[in-house]
């Protein structure tokens, strides 16, 4: 009976550890394709050139491979979608966890939720009829299809991952620190603000990474609303992001310009590791102080 | 233990289905090699060509007109794909053409814009930047917004191969589908785009090119000029083989004009 049992237990142990080896298979599988697939292109063209050229003609008779602009337009962008994102979502966060009475949070949370699982695709369509023609009118430019539209898509795209990883963190901080607060005379705003968000400040800034994360790997809602062209970005210029850069070149590509897609695949990948690492950094934090 | 083994056996199944899917084909092959530009209506071709002749293996290699017509030239693959006419010295060389489709590419603005008509001459200088705003071509005091696809696309290379804009383009967007470039046109009143005639609905105003408009007949007698030929290139005095002839005669057909239509292109069959 414990023979059969002890070999039910190996089967089971032997059947997760498959399962967790596949996962572990395929981002190593991954990482090392896209090195593999990478590094040619940019031995190629010469790491400086690629990095910091600021000039994109793949299919010219002289074809430049600058990436620069990518470069900037990624960064400025979810740098942009952030600096919108965190105090709207920061300030919802602390409603729903703290203020909202039970019949509100359980709606605004659905919301949320329901913000979260709107595929990226529909927040580029809902873009490129209604943002696009906006932003042309209010702030009278040629050309809806900017820097600015890209900011304002992702800034909505990333706000559930906010809001729903900073009000779990809110969630856990425990009730006998607030009470604490409140027996000492303070009043719930400062309870929220002077004892709930510092207690739950790492779980906050892992949800800021993950959004950054998520903002700068977003491809097909940028590609419908930024305009796409290889410009140095500008808050009304008609930019192409790191991932629209690769994608929208990627099906008719041959060549030189292939491997050169692949290789903004990996400095994307690469941009993508970098946050990761500062998410579990800020997890890890979380953890040593609870 | 029952649930786990139901999982380990769909996993097993799982990667038997992807690693032992090799096709099994027992007859003859037919390969077609070349332009880009033709890949939805060889796709839809080849298709419907392997769905009634299940033993012959059909291949279409995506390379380019220019490696397609050397590729049959060197006897690489049995038909070349070029949508560019041959040239003297490659027919010289005992390559012959068979045209079979033509590919219509629409000019659109904004249903709003008063402009009816453009020059070919007038599309060159919109496009690369010399005329920047609507009124120089008779339309309201405007900025131009010049939207394009992107760089690849087989629709963007035949544009600007028959306006003489290689290269020079100046976008203001570079959208990926013929669909987007219809909305950009839809929802921008100073926009100007470019697409498969096909494709272009009433939700965009379609203008002539120097007044003519991009009918079926009008590209097809060669008067509305931004188009371009789509060729099945082959060897003078070389037989192909059976299959490669199959598909040959099964391209050039009247059954198949129907398929090219629906891949968005004008056969060329009566």
């Amino acid at each position: 009976m414990t023979g059969s049992n002890n070999l039910k237990e190996n089967i089971i142990y032997g059947i997760f550890l498959v399962l967790g080896l596949i996962t572990v298979g395929f981002v190593l599988l991954i990482s090392i394709y896209l090195i593999i697939a990478g590094l040619p292109a940019i031995r190629e063209i010469g790491l400086i050139d690629f990095l910091f050229g600021t000039k994109w003609a793949s299919t010219a008779a002289e074809p430049k491979f600058g990436i620069l602009p990518f470069i900037l337009t990624s960064v400025y962008g979810t740098a942009g979608a952030v600096i919108i994102a965190i105090p709207v979502g920061f300030f919802t966060a602390v409603y729903i966890s703290k203020i909202a009475p039970k019949w509100v949070r359980t709606w605004v949370s659905g919301a949320v939720n329901l913000l979260a699982g709107i595929p990226s695709v529909v927040y580029g369509l809902v873009g490129m009829m209604v943002l696009i023609p906006g932003i042309r009118v209010v702030f009278n430019v040629p050309d809806g299809a900017t820097l600015l539209a890209a900011i304002i898509v992702l800034s909505i795209m990333i706000l559930p991952y906010i809001i729903s990883v900073s009000v779990t963190s809110l969630d856990a901080v425990p009730k006998s620190y607030e009470d604490a607060s409140l027996a000492l005379g303070a009043n719930h705003i400062e309870t929220f603000f002077r004892v709930s968000v510092p207690a739950a400040k790492s779980g906050i800034a892992a949800a800021v990474v993950l959004g950054v994360g998520r903002a700068i790997g977003e491809a097909m809602a940028v590609i419908m609303v930024s305009g796409n062209v290889a410009n140095m970005p500008g808050i009304f210029e008609s930019v192409r992001f790191l991932t629209s850069a690769v994608a929208s070149e990627m099906s008719y590509s041959s060549g030189l310009q292939r491997e050169a897609l692949f290789s903004i695949a990996l400095v994307l990948f690469l941009f993508i590791m970098l946050i990761n690492a500062c998410l579990n950094f800020f997890i890890k934090r979380g953890q040593k102080l609870h | 233990m029952n649930k786990f083994s139901a999982l380990a056996f769909a996993a097993v199944l799982s990667v038997a289905s992807v690693f032992g899917a090799a096709p099994a084909v027992a007859g003859g092959t037919v390969s077609t090699d070349g332009s880009t530009s033709m890949e939805k209506v060889i796709g839809s071709l080849g298709e419907k060509f392997q769905l009634d002749n299940p033993d012959i293996a059909f291949t279409y290699n995506p390379t380019g007109s220019g490696s397609g017509i050397s590729a049959v030239l060197e006897g690489r693959c049995d038909i070349g794909l070029s949508s560019r006419a041959l040239k003297d010295d490659e027919k010289a060389k005992g390559l012959k053409p068979t045209v079979l489709a033509y590919d219509g590419i629409s000019i659109i603005v904004n249903p709003s814009n008063p402009v009816k008509d453009l020059t070919v001459e007038q599309i060159k200088d919109i496009y690369t930047g010399k005329i920047s705003n609507w009124k120089d071509v008779g339309g309201n005091d405007a900025g131009i917004v010049v939207v394009g696809r992107e760089a690849g696309s087989g629709t963007r290379d035949g544009f600007e191969s028959v306006t003489g804009t290689k290269e020079q383009c100046k976008y203001r967007q570079e959208l990926t589908s013929t669909g987007d470039v219809i909305a950009a046109a839809q929802g921008n009143p100073n926009a100007i785009g470019y697409a498969s005639t096909a494709a272009v609905g009433k939700t965009v105003k379609t203008l002539t090119v120097g007044g003519v408009e991009p009918t079926e007949a009008n590209v097809k007698n060669g008067s509305y000029v931004v188009q371009r030929p789509f060729i099945l290139v082959t060897k003078e005095g070389k037989a192909l083989s059976a299959e490669a002839q199959k598909f040959f005669d099964y391209a050039v057909s009247k059954e198949a004009a129907e398929i090219i239509i629906k891949a968005g292109a004008v056969p060329a069959a009566d």
